[in-house]
């Protein structure tokens, strides 16, 4: 009795399985999204930080190296029935902090608890580390610096900020990295940081971290980060950072065959050994509080006006034109502009050795006012802004290209400028004067004061300054350190110029520079300050022939040029020529100024 | 035994098939419960696979039991095991209720039951045995309707007022029992119905069911409006269904609990749950975790959310997804062909009984075996809601895997005697 019922129940039966089968074959082989939603709930990519490049000096001295730090970290599932009093008390911190970090943490992946531990500090924990389940350290390194040199130029790492977050369109950086912020460590952020490496582990449900994913197919080995090896010349850096601590000021030497820096020096500076570790946030504040403004990057940032050292400038620009000749006299009465040189004629060299206002006022004049009108107001705008073209041209009111960030561009005055102060064809020569002496609203930086030195030595051109020597094993630096910035002056004019600085250090005001057997040229200023002490000047560069290094010192509230910054850059251009001192009565002159108020 | 008389032998393909399926469940459960890092072997008492290997050496004896005992012995006891059961599961549904409304487990001293497994095999023998009892006489007397559905009603309801829908499930399927002894199949048709009905009201809304209907309901009685008999019924079924049609609402808020609300919503309509990380949370990781398998599977120990603990429950109702992972189509091609192999040669042996007991009980076998795996691997897949129902033989657990021993190896035993059916 109703056996044909049998057949209709084996129908529903093979349906059924058919059904499965069926749904089966789409969601296991046909339908790929099961297996990357899969992949999505097991894998977790672990981001292995490379080690940073380390950096030199040009003699291969380490300046920067990395060193073992330990991050104290937690699971907090596991962090039970622990001493909690006497882990506070190794770490040297409250119980609020405990309980605070604690509750901060992942309940069950690990957290950081305490942050980049010393090599000291660990060895000391080490020991302890087993009373507290669920604690365990994770190795990272952290800058050091040997030398605790070079502060500024090196820069410093820190956490990358939420705009840098944004501006990485490249997606490179996550929360919580390290990039370089200023100096070298900003500039060559990229070659020094190298490649991270990722590796992608399972995770459980609960997302403990279980093991390999894919015996590391999809792994990416982190790469090193390039070595770079810079331009300083530690020795001398070290030398000069010697003279000018105590002091507020700059100094830069470069070699003016290459544009390389040799030293650069911000005073007063810190310990870059202070900008790294745990301790970066306090000591940060600290340096930032002050009232000396360590962390200002003053030979690129500082501006002053470049007083006397300008007349260089002055002089070859108005040589090149045509407007004066090397040896014709100029009669100074001093009636035009106060002057501290003795009335009388002068031609180039002795206008530069004996810083005559008035023959550079009368120059200037003649720059200015060339009667390419016959409205004195428009033959003035216009010959500020040939000038100024020309002024430009020596790197001057202009952007350096050195590879260390935040380089100001100084200023040199644009008719424009005028224009505002007085109106358009309202202003004429007299109102500009003061520019003829490196005064009014001209400013510059002690960098471009030292790349007037080198391009002075090289008798025409300039070569970018920059720090930077080589990256990696590539001997190459950037093509724009390759190119000889002209300044569009014939060879030929320089050869009053450089005399005039030569008498400037053998009999003029620049005699502390003077050294016996080798033959300086400089040019040294005093700069008006409005708030005390006169500002001291000095740019110059060694030997006359075959120049070495070309330098520039500022030393602030120092009074006159010739004192603290001639001083200083002879010895420092004595260092690096001879290799030591042989004024030991000039080192101890410097080394016991104290110009700081 | 008295195997050379040629009189009785067990059906050794049945036995077969299901000692397949056990090793393929240990082999799940191993998986589902293994963790990397441990180094827990596959006999561990502390997990899951080694506790089951004594539920399966145990079941060892109680076949013996069962093929020991005298085959006339289960038809004799039906009724009196079947009134014990369900006296049970009042006990649980008054004891129970005072300690958790949900509980469907009866404590006597140490020991923990859950009549609801006896009440599948119990249910399976007394229906048997009535419809043994009418003898040739069809299901077409109302009375024998009245008392066959009875039998298993009682349970049924029961068992859903323990609040276990999935076990429920499985004795309202053997209204399949009972279409094969001969009850008219309108009940199932209009069961099927009310399914359809039921979904689509879940899934447009009823001013579109509604259109729909009428529509139907237009072309029909324009076929047929010269016979009064079939537009009456036609118009009948037409009001009822608009009625069914505005009681889903109630059904769904007031008849279903909240997590069970939740499951058919979320199956109906993903929408409901996209993250796949609340109600669906189960279904979403389970179906995953089987689709990732591929056509070939991970290999055994490799299934990474298996072993990651992605999938809850996974040694027991979730045993599937295991397998799903590890052994890709082609595994779940295997346990899918095994048990389809197990239901026909259980409807071929159920058919070959000469007693109408021993046919009916191997129907009762086959409808609570074909309904869980139905229902669990449809569950594990996505395509039904979420109920606690095992999967035969594979799950992990002491108490299924004795239940499903027991309710198949009393068929066998059956089966072995049926000639003797004949000599009597």
């Amino acid at each position: 009795m109703f056996k044909q019922r049998v057949i209709a129940i084996y129908i529903v039966t093979i349906l059924v399985g058919l059904t499965f089968l069926i749904r089966l074959f789409v969601i296991q082989v046909v339908d790929d999204k099961y297996k990357t939603e899969a992949d999505t709930r097991i894998i977790t990519p672990i981001v292995e930080y490379p080690y940073r490049g380390l950096i030199y000096d040009r003699n291969e001295e380490l300046l920067v190296y990395n060193e073992p730090a330990y991050d104290l970290m937690v699971i907090r599932s596991q962090a039970k029935n622990i001493d909690t009093l006497a882990l506070c008390d190794i770490l040297g911190i409250t119980r609020d902090d405990f309980d605070q970090k604690m509750k901060g943490s992942h309940p069950i992946r690990p957290s950081l608890f305490f942050e980049m531990l010393s090599n000291e500090e660990f060895a000391v924990i080490q020991d302890q580390l087993i009373h507290f389940p669920g604690f365990f350290v994770a190795p990272r390194t952290v800058r050091k610096y040997p030398h605790q040199s070079l502060a500024h130029a090196l820069g410093y790492l820190a956490e990358i900020s939420k705009r840098q977050l944004e501006r990485d369109t490249a997606r490179y950086y996550s929360q919580g990295d390290y990039v370089g912020i200023n100096g070298i460590e900003s500039e060559y952020e990229a070659s020094l940081r190298g490649r991270r490496g990722i590796r992608h582990k399972k995770v459980n449900n609960r997302g403990l971290i279980t093991g390999d994913f894919g015996e590391g197919a999809l792994d990416s080995l982190s790469v090193p980060g390039d070595n770079i090896t810079l331009t300083i010349d530690l020795e001398l850096q070290q030398y000069a950072e010697k003279l000018m601590a105590g002091k507020v000021g700059s100094l830069v030497a470069i070699e003016p065959s290459t544009g390389e820096i040799l030293a650069i020096v911000s005073s007063p500076s810190y310990d870059p050994n202070l900008l790294t570790g745990r301790t970066f946030g306090s000591n940060f504040r600290e340096i930032q509080l002050d009232s000396l403004k360590p962390l200002f990057n003053r030979p690129l940032r500082a501006r002053y006006a470049p007083g006397s050292m300008f007349k260089t400038i002055q002089s070859l620009i108005a040589l090149q034109a045509g407007v004066v000749t090397a040896n014709e006299q100029i009669y100074s009465n001093n009636q035009l502009i106060g002057d501290l040189a003795p009335i009388g004629y002068y031609d180039v060299r002795k206008a530069i050795q004996f810083s005559s206002n008035n023959y550079y006022f009368k120059v200037f004049r003649r720059l200015i006012n060339q009667n390419k009108d016959p409205n004195t107001f428009i033959d003035s705008r216009l010959g500020l802004d040939w000038w100024q073209e020309r002024v430009k041209k020596f790197g001057l009111g202009v952007q350096l290209d050195i590879d260390i960030s935040g380089a100001h561009e100084g200023l040199v005055p644009q008719p424009k400028l005028y224009d505002r102060y007085y109106g358009r064809n309202r202003w004429k020569f007299s109102n500009i004067a003061s520019l003829s002496i490196g005064q009014g609203e001209l400013n510059v930086t002690p960098l471009q004061m030292a790349n007037l030195g080198a391009l002075l030595a090289n008798r025409g051109f300039y070569y970018s300054p920059h720090i930077i020597k080589s990256v990696g094993d590539s001997d190459g630096i950037p093509e724009k350190y390759r190119i000889k910035n002209y300044v569009e002056v014939d060879s030929v004019h320089f050869e009053p110029v450089l005399d005039g600085m030569e008498l400037v250090v053998k009999s003029g005001s620049g005699t502390r520079a003077y050294m016996p057997d080798i033959e300086v040229c400089g040019k040294t200023s005093t700069v008006q300050n409005s708030f005390g002490e006169d500002h001291s000047g000095f740019m110059g560069f060694a030997p006359k022939d075959n120049p070495q290094i070309a330098i520039a010192a500022y030393v602030e509230n120092a009074s006159w040029g010739g004192r603290a910054a001639a001083s200083t850059a002879s010895l420092v251009m004595e260092k690096y020529i001879r290799g030591h001192i042989t004024r030991k009565y000039l080192e101890d002159y410097v080394l016991k100024g104290e110009f700081v108020y | 035994m008295r195997r050379s008389e040629g009189t009785y032998q067990y059906d050794w393909v049945t036995i077969v098939v299901y000692y397949a399926l056990v090793l393929i469940g240990w082999i799940g459960i191993y998986a589902a419960t293994y963790t990397e890092g441990t180094s827990y072997s596959i006999f561990s008492l502390d997990i899951n696979s080694g506790r089951q290997l004594i539920w399966v050496f145990t079941s060892v004896f109680l076949v013996l039991a069962i093929l020991l005992v005298d085959f006339r012995f289960y038809e004799k006891i039906a009724y009196v095991f079947y009134a014990a059961i369900m006296i049970a599961l009042l006990l649980v549904l008054i004891i129970a209720r005072e300690v958790d409304g949900a509980s469907s487990w009866l404590e006597l001293g140490p020991a923990k039951i859950q009549p609801s497994e006896f009440a599948k095999y119990a249910t399976g023998l007394a229906l048997a045995r009535f419809l043994s009892s009418i003898g040739g006489k069809d299901l077409s007397k109302r009375r024998a309707i009245v008392i066959s559905t009875a039998i298993v009603g009682l349970p049924t309801l029961l068992i859903l007022l323990q609040g276990d829908a999935g076990s429920a499930l499985v004795f309202v399927a053997m209204i399949l029992v009972l279409y094969r002894a001969g009850m008219t199949p309108i009940p199932i048709y209009i069961g099927i119905y009310l399914i359809i009905l039921f979904l689509s009201s879940l899934l447009v809304r009823n001013l579109i069911m509604v259109l729909i209907l009428s529509t139907v309901t237009l072309i029909l009685v324009g076929l047929s409006f010269r016979n009064l008999q079939r537009l009456m019924l036609i118009i009948i079924v037409f009001v009822m269904s608009l009625g069914f049609i505005f009681s889903v609402d109630f059904i769904m808020k007031d008849v279903l609990k909240p997590h069970q609300q939740a499951r058919v919503l979320a199956l109906v309509d993903p929408s409901v749950d996209p993250s796949g990380k609340g109600v669906s949370y189960q279904t979403t990781n389970s179906k995953i975790t089987i689709g990732s398998g591929g056509l070939t599977g991970k290999g055994f120990l490799q299934g990474s959310l298996t072993q990651g603990d992605f999938v809850p429950a996974q040694s027991t109702d979730f045993i599937f997804s295991a397998i799903g992972e590890e052994y890709g189509w082609l595994g779940s091609l295997v346990l899918v062909g095994l048990f389809i192999t197990l239901f026909f040669r259980l409807l071929f042996l159920a058919e070959r009984q000469k007693s109408t007991f021993a046919r009916v009980y191997g129907y009762v076998v086959f409808t609570v075996l074909f309904t869980h795996f139905t229902l669990n691997i449809a569950m594990t897949i996505g395509l039904f809601p979420v109920v606690g129902i095992p999967l035969p033989f594979l799950s992990y657990g002491g108490s299924s895997l004795w239940s499903f021993t027991i309710l198949l190896f009393i068929f066998l035993k059956l089966d072995a005697h049926r000639m003797q059916i004949l000599e009597r």
